[in-house]
């Protein structure tokens, strides 16, 4: 059974983790502020993706892997990206009730609301859920890879 | 004006620091700075959705380089270089821009540029749409299919990484206690 | 034209060290300084004099707006995050040739044909 001594070996120290516990929520929020906000503000998808991403890079470098992965699993990571892509593909193939490939098929609402500009906001939350799930992997490939491991060829 | 030029004057010292510093460390810190330096120039030069993104980039790809190169207890990095190719590349690049100097007598200066495609974009964004930043109305919607193209690169990338980073032979004692089994 | 011209010595920076050097971390480094000085390119040619930043204010939708020009704006977003992705690729091969041959010394490498 693992202690708490265990649990304050990995990862780093006290103070880094206390800090964590308390800015990765705000980070993970402004994110999704960065992305739900794309055609109103500068960000959009991009940005935003990358700082959720990052939100989970910091838990991974304050806690430990055994940790982090309680928060986000290597399989589950796998499936965010997926999501992400089919998402895009669906309302790219919506478009097809509008007339081509990729029509803006929900209406403009008012400018500067919230809930306009169409297919605008759905587009910006699968970009981010892409992005986001895909450099997670990247980093968690990289981090599981241990180059002294193996010698010899 | 004196500050993009200020920028620039201190992303090349900062290149030229990562190419020649012997540490691996103070290379990856080097390279660090000219893309926080592009991030600046994005600021300058109004384009806030470039600098947002810029900088959070280069934040995530410093990690990763750095992930490459700390190690315990690695010996001293070899700096070598090799003087033939080292020559061919000066040539290359003398060419390089004394023909980019004649290029550049052609196109439009800095500060005035043409416009002809964007003008459509710009005029028609706010009705065609509905979205009130121009950039993210021409990413997903003018030119969607650009989009579409990037997921798929960005997919393929990740497959790369997770197939090169597999390590062969797995040890299965080491498996993590919470790896879900579909 | 000279903001283009230091931009293109930043490129030619950057393909000298992806030729002459022998580690394949200066290799990847040189890269993602090159594919940097390209980015910066476009966002040097998109800017103009007086222009704005490409986001509609409000009380301004009348009249036409001088803006700078955003669709570069649009094609380096793109490119910024798959340079990111090759960049890591690069960054997990090297990883992998330093499990292998235990340098990151290409021509020792090149001498240890298996």
């Amino acid at each position: 059974m693992r202690t708490n001594e265990d649990n304050h070996k990995e990862g780093m120290s006290l103070i880094v983790k206390t800090i964590t516990r308390l800015s990765v929520g705000l980070i993970l929020l402004y994110g999704i502020y960065i992305v739900l906000h794309g055609h109103l503000s500068p960000g959009g998808g991009f940005a935003g993706g990358v700082i959720v991403a990052l939100s989970f890079v910091h838990l991974v470098l304050a806690f430990g892997k055994r940790q982090a992965f309680r928060t986000l699993s290597e399989s589950g990571t796998a499936s965010l990206e997926s999501l992400g892509g089919v998402l895009f593909l669906t309302i790219a193939l919506a478009g097809f009730s509008g007339g081509y490939f990729f029509t803006n098929v929900l209406p403009n609402g008012e400018p500067y609301a919230l809930l306009s500009a169409g297919t605008i906001p759905l587009s910006n939350i699968a970009i981010c859920l892409k992005v986001a799930g895909g450099l997670f992997a990247i980093f968690i490939a990289l981090v599981l890879l241990n180059p002294e491991s193996e010698q010899g060829s | 004006m004196i500050a993009l030029y200020a920028i620039l004057v201190v992303m090349i010292i900062g290149a030229i620091i990562a190419i020649e510093a012997r540490d691996l460390l103070s290379a990856v810190i080097a390279v660090g700075t000219v893309g926080l330096g592009i991030s600046l120039v994005a600021l300058v030069a109004k384009a806030p959705d470039v600098a947002i993104t810029q900088l959070v980039v280069e934040i995530i790809s410093v990690v990763i380089l750095i992930r490459a190169t700390i190690r315990i207890g690695l010996p001293r990095s070899t700096h070598g270089s090799k003087p033939l190719l080292g020559v061919v590349a000066l040539v290359f690049g003398i060419t390089v821009l004394v023909i980019g100097a004649m290029a550049f007598a052609e196109i439009p200066p800095l500060g005035a540029p043409h416009m002809r495609v964007s003008e459509t974009y710009v005029a028609e964004g706010l009705e065609g749409t509905g979205a009130v930043n121009i950039v993210t109305a021409i990413l997903l919607d003018f030119r969607g299919y650009d989009t579409l193209g990037e997921a798929t690169v960005l997919f393929a990338a990740a497959m790369g990484v997770l197939a090169v980073a597999r390590p062969a032979g797995r040890r299965k004692t080491e498996t993590e206690p919470n790896h879900a089994n579909k | 034209m000279i903001a283009y011209m230091l931009c293109l010595v930043l490129f030619c920076l950057g393909v000298y060290g992806a030729l002459a050097k022998r580690n394949v971390i200066k290799i990847v480094l040189s890269l993602a300084i090159a594919e940097c000085a390209v980015n910066l390119m476009f966002i040097l040619i998109a800017y103009r004099v007086h222009g704005s930043a490409p986001i509609l204010q409000r009380g301004t939708e009348g009249g036409a707006p001088v803006m700078v020009d955003p669709l570069p704006h649009a094609l380096v977003l793109t490119a910024i995050v798959i340079g990111l992705a090759t960049t890591a690729l690069m960054v997990a091969l090297a990883m992998r040739i330093y499990q292998q041959y235990g340098t990151y010394d290409i021509s020792e490498i090149r001498e240890l044909k298996g």
